[in-house]
This record gives C-alpha cells, structure tokens and sequence, in this order.
C-alpha cells in the first residue's frame, strides 16, 4: 500500500512535449481514475508510473520513494493491459506465477496465492488451460489475476475493459471496484469513457491535450466543472453550450431571452446547462425547437435549436414524450444549474 | 460461395503455365532423372563402355568407409553450422529488436553477408585465416597458437563451419527478427512489470515466442548446409586435408568429376535428393502445423 505524488511530470517526445507539468497526490488506497480523449496523454502518463516510459521531467514518488530512474521491476506495481497481454504460451496457473517465480517464492507459497487469487477471481476451472482456450472475459480475470498473486503496493490499468462486450464491461466494473475495495490496494486505472470513469474513481483527473482540466471526485467534476472541456466530457447526454453575456445580474442568450441568476459579472460567457436540468415549464424562457425524439424509455432526449438562434439544444425529460417536430417546447432551470465560463478562455467563472 | 472463374476450354492457361513446366522439366525433372538412370550404370573412366548394374553403386556406397565416414562429417557440419549461425542470429535479432536509433542501418549491415555468392565468401575466409598472410593465425601466433587449416584437419573443419555459418547469420537474424516484432509489446512489458529482467524476460518470454521460427530455420539450415556450402568448401579447402571436409555434396562432385566415377557419384546424388525430398517432408507436414505454442 502506498500514495503515489505527481510533481510538475513532463513528457517528451524529441520537440514534442505531450505532458505538461502534471500534478497530483493520490492517497494511500485511492482509486484514482484518468479520463481523457484518445490522444490526451493520459496511457502515456500511467506507463511513465509504471516505468514503461522514460519520465523526462519532473518526479513521481510510490511511497515515498522516488522512482523516477527504477526499472518497472523494482516499483512494486502490477499492471493490467488492454489487450490483457497474457503470455501466450504459459498456463493460466504459470501465468500467475511468472511474477512470484522471479521474486523466488517456495512452491507451496505460489501455489497457495495462485488458488487464492483463482478463487476470488472464480477462474479455478481454467487453471490448467492456455491463454488462447479462454473467451475475453476470462482473460481479463486471468489478467487481474496475476496483479493480484503479486500482492503489489499499486494497480495499474490501461483500458482494461475496452475489449469486452458491453454486458461484460459493465459486470467486470463492479468486480474491479469491488475488488479494489476489499484488497484496498491504491490504483491508477485509464479510461475514455465517462460512465466507467463516473462509477469506478474516488477521485477522477481529467486530461485533455496534456493538460490536468481538473482533478477530485465525479461528483464535483458533475456538479462544478472547472472548464468546458470537463463540463462536455463528464455526464450524457453531454452538456448543452449556449453563447450568452450578462447584463444587470441576468444572462441574456443569443436570441434575447433572458434567465435570472446573481451574477456580479459583466462579459461575454458561455452558459452550460445539463440537458436533466432542463424542466418542462409551460412558463419557461427557454424555448426548444424540436428536431428529433429519442426514446430511451426511461427518458427521452429532446433535440432541437433554441428558438430564433439555430444553437443546438438537447434536453433530457422523464418518461416517454412524442411530439411533431418542428413544434416549440418551453423549459426553465434553476439558477444553480447554470454553469458559467469564460467566452475566451472556457474556464469556470463563479457567480 | 467463391464464383469459379469459367475460361471456356481454351489453350490460354496451358499457354500461362507453360514457361514454367517447362523450365522445371529442363532444368530439374530431366536432370533429376538422368541422375537416377545414370546411378543405375557403371562407366569406365574413358566413358567408352557402359554397363546397366541395377543397385550395384548404392551397395557399394554403403559398404565404403569412406562414404560412411562423410555422411556422419555432413552430419555434424550441418549441426555446427545450423547451431552456430542460429546462436548468433538469435543474440543479433535480441539486441537489434531493442536497438532504437539507427535500427535500418544496423538491419542493412546485418543482411549484406546474405548476398555475397559463397564461393567469395570462402574466398575471404581463405584469406583471413591463410597460414602465412592471414590476419588471423598471425595474432593467434601472439597466443602462440599454430594455425594451418591446410595440415589440420579439425580447423579446417572449424574454419569451413565458420565461413558458412557467418553466411547463413543473415537469412537467420532476418526471420529471427522478423519474429521478435511480431511478438506483442505489451507481452514483454507485462514480463518486465512481473519482475523479469532482460535476460530473463529473453529465456521465458522471447525465446519460447520465437520457437517456430526456430523449428522452421533449423531444417532450412539443415538443407542449407547440406547442400549449398559447396561453394565454400571448393573454395577454402577443397575438401582436404585428407578428405577431413569432404561432405556430401562435395563428394559428389570429387567422385564423379575428378574421380570419373559417374555411376557412384550419381547414386550419391540420388541419395542426396532423398534425403531433401525427406527434410521439405518434415518442413511441410510437421514445422507449417507447429505454429502453436
């Protein structure tokens, strides 16, 4: 068990600087997750954790020991791949016990952790098969398998569950979450997907470009957004984004309409409202011009233009709604459930 | 479904595979046929008589010492070669999967050996290691080391294990290499994170991944040396000294072209293609179907 620091961690590759300045303490037990688009870093930074990649500033503590120059052997972490990386011509039992052969361990002790780990992970039937005999689920549970036989100070995980199929990933999400808590190892586990990022993390670190956007529990990142980068990228339906300014402690949207709020700012922003937080009110200001109706079942997502404006609006109602399109729905929110950032910069501006 | 392809009963495809039936009728079924009728003959050395003995040559190659004696020296040639080159070919491949600047150059320089023709090969060696001009015996003289692969038969030996080895590396490292990349990356780092250092991650992880190749170059370096290290052999011994290099294929040409046996040397020669059509044999049927692991 161990917490693992971040500090200012820099990326390089030759000119190219991928990773700028990256910072972050992860407690002891912690399951952190790393949320980000393709390409923002974020696989990069967890192989630099795993001393996979060269660190080329900056420092990362395990511990308290800086690891920054150790081989990956020497870090005490256990990894589980996307594509499981199994070896391919080991058993599921030899598998497990590649790691506890090097670290020289009796037989009885391997044996003992191996039936240990297959038993948790329900995996006993397989030991004896080859990698290749086995459906992806299993594979994955192998592959958590041989992290957990090792008994390390940190998990990692890079996309584990993108190779299943969505029934599965959803029932592989608990069991690493449940795992996780029952073993109380701390984690570092790398995502695209909001939903697996929502459910699993203590705490969640947004990426995007390289860039920490923002850092601490799903709830916060839901309710306060530090950007508008984070405001799209956590909760679905995605956030809608309307141009607006204030005038007088109101926001005045592009087609006129004006929303009552406390803001003691004066400038152009952008306003972010949740497509749930969007309530049909026959006396709402914010007029929807219908386009298309989504059944879910649960809910349907009303698409559609805010009247006289030609931005697109996409609210979340209850229960089932069906309507001509092209009709006008009105809705109203409430002041809190406006969220509002800098026009130029995105950033989060408070009230 | 494939749809057949329907050409209506013309000549056309009989025109397309013709050139090459007809090479290979030329060049390898007629000769391969006249070794075998020609095994089944006794000429005298002028070539003024013939005669038709059935399997009297094989009877007497396999009553000759000297024949016996060859076929056991192929055998370990070809181990030693195939051995050797592989070895190095593996440890080259190792270091160059890991190289990460100037890998194509370094691949480049690896693969010359593999185009030079090997009787120019042997013709380097003979040079290094030439008793009174080679670099070679000249430092192993500082070791006070005698070397005269012309009166030794054992570093002849050596000597032409070498020459053809180093030939044979390039062929070996590029399929080796070739292996090594197709190996997933994260394969090898999942083997680093478990705790295995390079070495060991090379003999648990590498090593067992690459051993179709390995199955797979072992007959090629078999018939390889068996057969094409005739080049070699002419040029850097000869076969000497006292016939302690003569494999194989260079006895069937020092039989049948300097010792005007051409009825014995033919029926080496048919015992020779036996044998290849043997190793193809094992290459198809068992090597094309070991691809597990």
């Amino acid at each position: 068990m161990a917490s693992i620091v971040l500090k200012d961690l820099v990326k390089n590759y030759g000119k190219v600087e991928v990773l700028h300045k990256v910072t972050g303490q992860f407690e002891d037990g912690e399951f952190i997750v790393i949320v980000g688009p393709s390409g923002c870093g974020k696989s990069t930074l967890l192989r630099m954790v795993a001393g996979l990649e060269t660190v080329s500033g900056g420092e990362i503590y395990i511990g308290d020991k800086l690891v920054n120059d150790l081989e990956p052997a020497d870090r005490d972490i256990a990894m589980v791949f996307q594509n499981y990386a199994l070896y391919p011509h080991m058993s599921v039992r030899e598998n497990m016990a590649y790691g506890l052969k090097i670290r020289k361990l009796s037989k009885v002790e391997i044996n003992k952790r191996v039936d240990e780990a297959a038993d948790i992970l329900e995996i006993k039937d397989y030991l004896d098969r080859k990698p290749r005999q086995l459906s992806g689920g299993q594979r994955q549970r192998v592959a958590m398998g041989r992290a957990i036989v090792r008994d390390p100070q940190v998990f990692l995980f890079d996309e584990p569950l993108s190779n299943l199929d969505a029934k599965l990933r959803v029932q592989m999400r608990l069991e690493i979450r449940k795992l996780q808590r029952r073993l109380g190892v701390t984690s570092i586990y790398v995502t695209h997907d909001q939903v697996e990022a929502m459910t699993l993390g203590d705490r969640l670190m947004v990426l995007n470009g390289g860039y920490v956007e923002q850092f601490g529990t799903p709830i916060d990142l839901y309710d306060r957004p530090a950007s508008v980068f984070v405001a799209g990228f956590i909760g679905s339906p995605a956030m809608n984004f309307l141009k607006a300014k204030t005038i007088g402690g109101n926001v005045e949207l592009s087609n006129g309409t004006r929303l009552k709020t406390n803001t003691k700012l004066d400038l152009d922003l952008t306003l972010g409202i949740r497509p749930e937080h969007l309530v049909a009110d026959p006396n709402g200001v914010i007029e929807l011009e219908t386009e298309m109706f989504e059944q879910l079942g649960a809910t349907t997502l009303v698409h559609g233009r805010l009247a006289g404006s030609g931005e697109q609006l996409v609210a979340s109602m209850p229960g089932h709604v069906a309507q001509e399109p092209g009709s006008i729905m009105k809705f109203g929110a409430n002041a809190d459930a406006l969220h509002m950032f800098d026009a130029a910069s995105g950033k989060r501006l408070e009230q | 479904m494939l749809k057949r392809v329907h050409f209506q009963s013309s000549i056309l495809p009989y025109l397309l595979v013709a050139p090459q039936i007809v090479i290979t009728l030329v060049f390898f079924i007629w000769p391969a046929s006249q070794a075998v009728y020609q095994s089944f003959l006794i000429e005298d050395a002028f070539g003024l008589s013939t005669e038709f003995v059935w399997f009297e040559n094989f009877e007497y190659l396999f009553g000759d010492e000297l024949y016996l004696d060859s076929f056991l020296r192929t055998l370990f040639f070809s181990a030693a070669v195939a051995f050797m080159s592989m070895s190095f070919a593996l440890i080259l491949a190792g270091f160059a999967d890991r190289v990460v600047r100037g890998a194509t150059t370094y691949r480049t320089l690896l693969i010359w050996p593999y185009a030079v023709a090997p009787v120019l090969a042997g013709a380097l060696w003979v040079f290094m290691f030439n008793p009174t001009l080679g670099i070679f015996p000249y430092f192993l003289g500082f070791l006070g080391y005698d070397w005269n692969h012309y009166l030794n038969g054992n570093q002849a030996m050596l000597l032409v294990i070498m020459a053809a080895a180093w030939k044979q590396v390039a062929y070996n490292f590029l399929f080796y290499l070739a292996a090594m990349q197709a190996i997933p990356r994260s394969i090898i780092e999942a083997g680093a994170i478990d705790g295995a250092r390079p070495l060991r991650r090379f003999w648990t992880l590498i090593f067992p991944l690459v051993s179709p190749t390995t199955f797979f170059l072992l007959v090629i370096n078999a018939v390889y040396a068996f057969f094409d290290t005739f080049g070699i052999i002419h040029a850097v011994t000869q076969g000497g000294p006292a016939n302690s290099t003569t494999i194989l294929v260079y006895k069937v040409f020092n039989d049948g072209f300097v010792g005007l046996d051409l009825g014995g040397s033919a029926a080496q020669s048919v015992i020779l293609m036996f044998l290849v059509i043997v190793m193809t044999f094992i290459q198809f049927r068992y090597i094309e179907n070991k691809v597990e692991y």
